[in-house]
């Protein structure tokens, strides 16, 4: 059975279109491309902005994974969209365009959770099979794993999202977002060597990241004035010290937290999701903790951590396959869709 | 997924820091926690059991933040359970921990007295921390309630509905109890765990000399019958037990409380949904439970209300 899928629910455009055998093994990716809205440096991506870039390009996009993925519109089984959680008028142009294709082509609709969208593409790219989730993105950051039919909430940031934090103390350092802000806090992490002291939260399985990041400005503001010092050498500490301890502090805690879960729920095995998923450093740091524990880790890269359309084809397909649609009426987008609201109809265990 | 914690195959030999690797018997490997190593030994004489938790660094973070991270820990889990061992003259003092025997935050550094072997310099594995303290007999509320799951799965349908209308009630006085406990440790013990799930609460049974009913005195231990023959319910008779205060603060804020509260609700929730609908009528609202538990509990309670809100708002952009 084929799907093409749409996300929209941040500054990412994708279409995917993927081909689930009846018979079951591996899914095909027959397409799977993006277009990102990347916002000059300094600043966020604006909803209204975001929602713009969508509207421009979403039926190029379509076209395009089509034609790359070589099916025949009669092939398609059903129109796959992320119904959220998301950015509200992102995710809008995004569900208008899907209900448009669906009346156009006369194909049903699936409203898909975007959390839960990662976590299938992920386990379906790694064969991972029931591991712990860590799901860090721009807007979520939340430990999960699989009990009876849902993808339970163990742990989840208290207030702002890890990739929310480095994104900000990007544009304070006014550091590029192209490709991303956390790429390029990485690529200068790679030169810090200051290990500078920042607050440490970690409650439980859960976290928070507001007080690191009210710290680490503070500690940019001292930089730029010329008054932060190595507190060993006396050296001048620089943006990629900066980089390199905001890195060190959140990486460690969110190994921190996915041990706790994996120790509570008896799991040796990890997996990584979200665009913050694709941080070398945190993939490291997150194989030593789960090959210390005799277990392994999981992560994809860029092409499906990323925010992508083909995670939402086959979420939704794998929703489509046990019957389950979402009626034209009923395709609505909603920005908070918590990712243990869905029931995970397809799984047996 | 959600199977009883097993100890998986580790890369290397497990650490044991100096002095226990002299211990005989050996110390003996019960669990794989999520900081700690945990193992079963003595204390003085080889008939006082003791824990020891062994904090190992941890590899993937870095040295100066394990090191830091690894001694505040370790530290603030002794001074806490110092602290809260003392209210055991408190004749109506309601939280039990275990007594802290002995601890050392850094098991490398240079001591006078010891030689480098002694101390473990020479063996990088030897890095990290450990705190002795009391042995609580008994399980964790966890186990407890994955046992009763089994009954229940097993036999509920069979068993007549008074039996399993008694068992919930017991399941509920065991939930209210826990909110009294950890009322109990807010207020009187002036503490926020930091870390409450279900792993983290035991219940101690009683000992038997200490039963006063003995008459129908069921087999030696009816809990320790074999996983996959529920063939009773669990029994949830004992002390509350509350352990793992590594991440606990000194703390009387109604909002450290609330988010105790909240990271507890998560875990449970998460952890065994079919008590989860009775999480917040018996552990939180229960006059037998945290909100009867101490005066301010009202206050928290209300302050709860905001930080569940708080997290559901943060948790909806994708
Ligand atoms: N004093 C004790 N007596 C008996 N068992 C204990 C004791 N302390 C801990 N345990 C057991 O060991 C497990 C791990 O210990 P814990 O202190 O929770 O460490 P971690 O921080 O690694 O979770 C607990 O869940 C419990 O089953
Ligand atoms: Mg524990």
């Amino acid at each position: 059975m084929i799907a093409i899928g749409l996300e929209g629910s941040a500054n990412k455009l994708g279409v995917g279109v993927i081909l689930q055998p009846a018979k079951g093994g591996p899914a095909q990716i027959l397409s799977n491309i993006r277009h990102t809205y990347v916002s000059p440096p300094g600043e966020g991506f604006l909803p209204k902005d975001t929602a713009k870039h969508h509207r421009a390009y979403v039926s190029t996009l379509v076209k395009r994974a089509l034609a790359e993925a070589g099916v025949r519109l009669e092939d398609i089984d059903c129109i796959c969209y992320t119904k959220g959680p998301g950015m509200g008028a992102p995710l809008q142009s995004v569900a208008v365009a899907a209900r448009t294709l669906s009346l156009l082509w006369n194909k049903p609709l699936v409203g898909v959770n975007h959390c839960v969208g990662h976590i299938e593409m992920g386990r379906e790219i790694t064969g991972a099979t029931n591991p712990v989730v860590l799901y860090v993105s721009g807007g979520n950051t939340q430990v999960i794993a699989y009990s009876s039919q849902r993808y339970r909430i163990f742990g989840e940031a208290l207030d702002i999202a890890v990739g929310n934090c480095l994104d900000r103390f990007a544009r304070t350092l006014n550091i590029s977002n192209d490709p991303a802000p956390g790429y390029n806090i990485e690529q200068l992490a790679k030169r810090g060597k200051v290990l500078l002291d920042l607050p440490y939260a970690v409650k439980g399985m859960d976290c928070s990241f507001s007080g690191i990041l009210a710290r680490v400005d503070e500690l940019a503001a001292q930089m730029r004035a010329g008054t932060l010092k190595d507190p060993v050498t006396g050296d001048a500490v620089t943006p990629e010290d900066l980089c390199f301890s905001l890195q060190e502090t959140v990486y460690a805690m969110l190994v921190e937290i996915t041990e706790r879960a994996m120790a509570h729920v008896g799991s040796s095995q990890v997996l990584i999701v979200g665009g913050v998923g694709c941080n070398e450093r945190l993939q490291e740091m997150m194989g030593i903790m789960a090959k210390d524990r005799g277990g392994s880790v999981y992560a994809t890269d860029e092409r499906f951590c990323i925010d992508n359309g083909i995670m939402i084809a086959h979420a939704g397909l794998l929703a489509y396959r046990t019957g389950f649609a979402t009626a034209l009426e009923e395709s609505t987008c909603t920005q908070r869709f918590r990712t243990d609201d869905v029931h995970i109809a397809w799984r047996e265990d | 997924m959600i199977s009883t914690t097993s100890i998986p195959q580790r890369e290397a030999q497990p650490f044991l820091p100096y002095p226990f690797t002299e211990t005989q018997p050996p110390p003996h490997l019960v669990t794989q926690g999520a900081e700690a190593l945990l193992y079963r030994t003595h204390f003085l004489t080889p008939s006082t059991a003791a824990a020891l938790k062994a904090r190992p660094s941890k590899p993937y973070r870095h040295p100066t933040l394990d090191a830091r991270l690894t001694k505040q820990r370790v530290l603030a889990e002794a001074r806490v359970l110092v602290k809260l061992s003392a209210l055991a003259s408190d004749p109506d003092n309601e939280v039990k921990v275990p007594a802290v025997f002995n601890l050392e935050w850094d098991a490398a550094r240079k001591i006078n007295g010891l030689t480098e072997d002694q101390r473990g310099a020479r063996r990088t594995t030897a890095a990290g921390a450990w705190l002795l303290m009391e042995w609580i007999e008994g399980k964790s509320v966890k186990d407890l309630l994955r046992e009763w799951d089994s009954w229940f799965m097993a036999t509920g349908s069979t068993a007549s509905p008074e039996e399993v209308q008694a068992q919930v009630e017991a399941v509920k006085r065991l939930l209210r109890r826990i909110g009294r406990a950890v009322g109990a440790l807010h207020s009187k013990g002036g503490v926020v765990h930091g870390d409450l799930t279900t792993s983290n609460i035991m219940v101690r049974p009683a000992t038997n000399s200490s039963t006063s009913n003995g008459s129908a005195a069921p087999t030696i231990d009816e809990n320790a019958q074999a996983d996959d023959m529920p063939a009773r319910p669990p029994n949830f008779e004992g002390e509350i037990v509350l352990i793992d205060f590594g991440l606990a603060t000194q703390s009387v804020q109604d909002e450290d409380r609330a988010v105790d509260l909240y990271v507890l609700e998560r875990a449970f929730g998460s952890t065994h949904p079919r008590q989860e609908g009775q999480f917040d009528a018996e552990v939180l609202q229960s006059q037998e439970g945290y909100r009867g538990s101490y005066k301010g509990a009202n206050v928290v309670l209300k302050r709860l209300e905001e930080v569940r809100l708080r997290g559901r708002k943060k948790s909806m952009i994708g």
